[in-house]
């Protein structure tokens, strides 16, 4: 597997996301600049987190205007597997690769905290190492992480398994005692229909090592190394 | 008509002097200096130059007696922040504590974001990558609506600039105290890490080398907001928010970026942050510490609006700008670089060798000034001192009652927002960016890893300011050494501290006491504890309607690790571990929490710090680590040795502890006293023998004191059960109170 980081100005967790596939998944990694359309055959694109472009309008709004997006976009439509981390996320919402919108947090305040999440669906590239309604604790970090979509397409979401993480309880009951900004069914992570494009707003890539409090992240990043493959 | 004459500037008097800070004696001295009348722009300059807050006019000759060296130390004060070594292979830390407690108040949300940036722009400046940020918050109580006001908007400014920044925002310290109801304090510290080859200096050497001006456009805010920072509040300090700096994180991260992507080439000679005094001091101190002289066209400056002149331009306080120093000939790569960004950057003078800052408008001098002088010979006060006759009355230790229900004062304690978990605050923060942070807020001190590697460091901020009210010599030392303890309680070596000395106004000889006899305290602990001071900044006139700030000379310690697996949490980690206490227990009651909070005096004498101890604690702790002995640890310090314990369960795991104490101390005082050189420990039973021999190796006390449990916090002295509750019934307590307090 190649991987590339996507850096916008104002990402801020691109080195994180690099030196995780790099140096603990052991993959070939490159950063990607946002002016650039070259993805350099890559077969893994990751949107990290932080304020790309200071995110003074919508988060993400302005990024999705960025030569890179354009190329991801197709890149996407022809198979290719993208992830999108926090602020990645909701690039891959405004840019239309996703289907919903994230919203200011309920409690308006930035939030950034351990919270358990449950793998609803373990059927996809990314959470193959994960077990079906297993909990795993996983950091968020954001202001704008409040997940919305009508109903018509939640009830598409749900038919066709697209929500992968969800917030919830030390037992895996999404309640909304748990769920830390209000997002529609504790939704914390989805995945397009084809199944190559995942958003997500915790960050795995904060404990994926022993040294963290958790290495609950590791097995999203071992789990599409391994679905693409050739890792040595 | 001249070009300066079009500018039309009001004459300069000694009345229009004043009126920009000066006194009367010191626009003589000027005038004296530069043997003529200094024109409107000069005035303007040489008055901020002279503010307390550039000078340090009040305090240089105190603060030459911390100690600055030691063999780890590579930058010791004089820069925009100093460096110790980490290990022996040239990584470093680079790190500065500084406030903005004057903009904080007028305007708490921008005030407190720019304090971040400014002190952020600080280290990257010296070439580091900031890897971890910090703060110390001082606020009045919260059952003021505008004290929640204030809290909230700093909290909310340090969150959205540090975040969006991309440091974590690691820990800190938050208190609350009346004393601070109009003069909140907000202490900024960074720090970041280079190679030592790899250090960049504020220099501007060599003749005709172009000055670059880097980053956001000059815009009028925060004109003399140096001088403003000098001053004590009155009731009109709220029309001074216009003197407030707007922060854009975004830009100082596009700013950051393009400078160490610069640094990496061999393109430039020097850079300086224009942080305060903006324009005016970046390139007054480049000059002087050269010995060169620089050119400046202020009209080539990118500025935000039309019509500004060169008195505004060279003591506007817009953020997010550098000027540097690039060799002659490289200026179109630098500008490549800083294109990529999406930043200005411009060539606006160039080096010379007169020894002169010389200022040009459409191709004549507006203005000319020799800068060493001015930056060498700033005015240098020894203030008078004197103890205040209120001293005497403040450290009489008042009798007091033992309340009769103990669990109760246990609970209230708990609650108390200097004491309460400050999650509310640091949720807000992004304390994990960077994936270095491996010691959660919460702990005793920060652990951060350097690169990915397992080498690291730990950090803790702390001042007791009403011990230093109480004794400011004995609280001098109680910052350094609580600093120092709470670094090694977590497994790291103290190595240097930053300090941020915040006091009233020293124009006052009882306040000028406080701040040398802290001084001198904190200059004590620095020696024994061989942890000199690297950086720091003086804030004077932190005063409202004349009513004086506790002394707060808040400190940062950092302590480094070689291998950060060592650390040690403070949270206890399972159940049937043997609990000891190192150090003992005195009942030593005054200047505690609990005589204030619940008896309401803030009197007695603080309490003494034994310096050989707390020394030898250090040792210990990191022997301790170093053999993986201990499981928890937490120091002894606000609410006592009932707190303490209970802090100590409140790591969410639902671990009590059973503790049976047999002393001869009034109970109350027991559990409440805060004499120092305490450190509770948790133990894996094996190694009960170990430790014991440990602390007998360096001389000392230690007692079992019980073990943890399951669920239950049961304290008991001698057969009376003084203490039973359930962890999770105080840990609700204690986790919610601010929280509840800001809905």
């Amino acid at each position: 597997m190649k991987a590339g980081v996507v850096v916008f100005p104002g990402s801020n967790c691109d080195h994180d996301c690099y030196h995780v596939l790099k140096h603990v998944i052991g993959a070939e990694t490159v950063f990607l600049w946002h002016k650039d359309t070259d993805l350099q055959g890559v077969d893994l694109v990751v949107f990290p987190g932080g304020f790309s472009y200071g995110d003074y309008l919508r988060c993400g709004a302005i990024a999705k205007f960025s030569p890179i997006v354009n190329e991801v976009i197709k890149f996407a439509e022809n198979g290719g597997h993208v992830l999108g981390i926090c602020n990645g996320f909701q690039v891959l919402t405004e840019s239309g690769l996703l289907p919903g919108a994230l919203m200011r947090n309920k409690g308006l305040k930035f939030k950034c905290e351990y919270l358990n999440l449950r793998v609803d669906n373990s059927d996809t590239p990314y959470t193959s190492m994960y077990a079906d309604g297993e909990v795993i604790s996983i950091p968020i970090a954001h202001a704008d992480g409040n997940y919305y979509i009508d109903e018509e397409g939640m009830k598409e979401l749900e038919d066709n398994n697209q929500i992968v993480f969800r917030y919830c309880d030390e037992n895996g009951t999404a309640e909304n005692d748990s769920n830390p900004n209000g997002s529609l069914g504790n939704i914390a992570g989805i995945i397009n229909k084809k199944g190559n494009v995942l958003g997500m707003m915790p960050h795995p890539e904060r404990c994926a090592e022993g040294v963290m409090q958790t290495r609950d992240g590791y097995f999203l990043f071992e789990s599409i190394a391994k679905f693409i493959g050739g890792l040595k | 008509m001249s070009v300066y004459e079009k500018f039309g500037f009001p004459e300069v008097t000694a009345e229009a002097a004043k009126g920009m800070g000066l006194s009367a004696s010191e626009f003589d001295g000027v005038k004296k200096l530069l043997g003529r009348t200094p024109n409107y722009i000069e005035l303007g300059v040489i008055s901020s130059m002279y503010s307390e807050h550039c000078s340090y006019k009040s305090s240089r000759v105190h603060l030459a007696k911390f100690p600055t060296t030691a063999p780890w130390v590579v930058q010791g004060p004089g820069e925009n922040a100093g460096i110790i070594e980490v290990d022996n292979e040239g990584l470093c830390v680079c790190f500065k504590v500084e406030s903005h407690n004057h903009p904080s108040f007028i305007e708490p949300f921008q005030g407190a974001a720019t304090g971040v940036g400014g002190i952020l722009r600080d280290v990257f400046t010296m070439g580091a990558r900031p890897v971890a940020a910090m703060n110390s918050l001082r606020f009045g109580k919260l059952d003021k609506p505008k004290n929640r006001q204030i809290f909230e908007g700093v909290v909310a400014g340090i969150s959205h600039y540090g975040n969006c920044f991309g440091v974590p925002t690691v820990g800190g310290e938050v208190y609350f105290n009346s004393c601070y109801d109009g003069n909140p304090l907000v202490n900024a510290f960074a720090l970041g890490v280079v190679q030592k080859e790899n250090i960049y200096l504020a220099k501007a050497e060599g003749l005709g080398n172009p000055v670059i001006y880097v980053g956001a456009k000059t815009g009028r805010d925060g004109i003399h907001g140096a001088t403003m920072a000098s001053e004590e509040f009155n009731e009109n300090s709220e029309a001074k928010r216009p003197n407030v700096q707007i922060g854009d994180p975004f830009k100082e991260k596009l700013l950051l970026e393009a400078c160490l992507e610069l640094m990496k080439t061999d393109y430039i000679v020097g850079i300086q942050d224009m942080g305060a005094a903006g324009l005016t001091s970046s390139s007054f101190e480049m000059a002087s510490k050269s010995g060169s002289g620089v050119r400046l066209d202020l009209d080539m400056v990118p500025m935000r609006e039309k019509g500004m002149n060169p008195y505004e331009i060279m003591l506007s306080e817009s953020q997010e700008r550098m000027l540097m120093v690039a060799k002659k000939g490289y200026e179109d790569k630098v500008k490549a670089i800083f294109e990529k960004w999406d930043l200005d950057a411009v060539v606006i003078g160039e080096v010379t060798n007169d020894g002169y800052v010389r200022l040009f408008w459409e191709g004549e001098e507006v203005a000319a000034l020799e800068a060493a002088p001015l930056a060498d010979e700033a005015p240098k006060y020894n203030r008078p001192y004197a103890r205040g006759e209120y001293m005497d009355e403040l450290q009489r230790l008042p009798k007091v009652e033992s309340p009769a229900n103990l669990q109760k004062v246990l609970e209230d304690l708990l609650a108390n927002e200097t004491i309460a978990s400050k999650r509310w605050v640091w949720n807000q923060y992004d304390h994990m960016v960077r994936v270095g942070t491996v010691q959660l807020p919460g702990s005793d001190a920060a652990v951060i890893r350097l690169n990915e590697s397992e080498k690291g460091i730990a950090i803790s901020s702390d001042c007791n300011s009403r011990y230093c009210l109480l004794n400011p010599f004995e609280g001098g030392k109680a910052a350094i050494a609580e600093s120092a303890r709470n670094v090694a309680v977590s497994g790291a070596r103290p190595r240097a501290f930053t300090n941020c000395l915040n006091f009233g106004n020293p124009e006052k000889p009882d306040i000028m006491w406080q701040f040398v006899s802290a001084v001198e305290g904190m200059a004590e602990a620095a020696k024994v504890l061989e942890t000199p001071a690297i950086s720091g900044n003086v804030s004077l006139y932190n005063e409202t309607e004349g009513k004086p700030i506790h002394p707060t000379p808040t400190i940062v310690m950092v302590g480094v690790f070689d291998d950060v697996t060592k650390r040690i949490g403070s949270y206890f980690t399972s159940m049937e571990s043997a609990v000891y206490l190192l150090g003992e227990n005195t009942g030593y009651i005054g200047g505690s929490e609990y005589l204030a909070s619940v008896h309401g005096y803030e009197r007695g004498d603080a309490p003494e710090v034994d310096l050989e101890r707390e020394k030898n604690i250090i040792d210990f702790m990191c022997a301790a680590a170093d053999k993986r002995l201990v499981k928890a640890a937490h120091d002894v310090s606000e609410g006592g040795l009932a707190v303490a314990l209970c802090e100590m369960c409140f790591g969410g795991e639902n671990v009590g502890v059973n503790v049976k104490l047999e002393s001869g101390i009034r109970s109350d005082a027991l559990l409440f006293g805060e004499n120092h050189g305490r450190v509770i420990l948790e133990i894996d039973v094996n190694n009960a023998q170990a430790i014991t021999a440990l602390a007998e190796k360096y001389n000392l006390p230690i007692s079992k004191i019980g073990r943890t449990c399951s669920g239950l916090i049961e304290i008991a002295n001698k057969s009376e059960k003084v203490i039973s509750a359930k962890v999770a019934d105080l840990e609700k307590i204690w986790k919610n109170s601010i929280g509840d307090r800001m809905k």
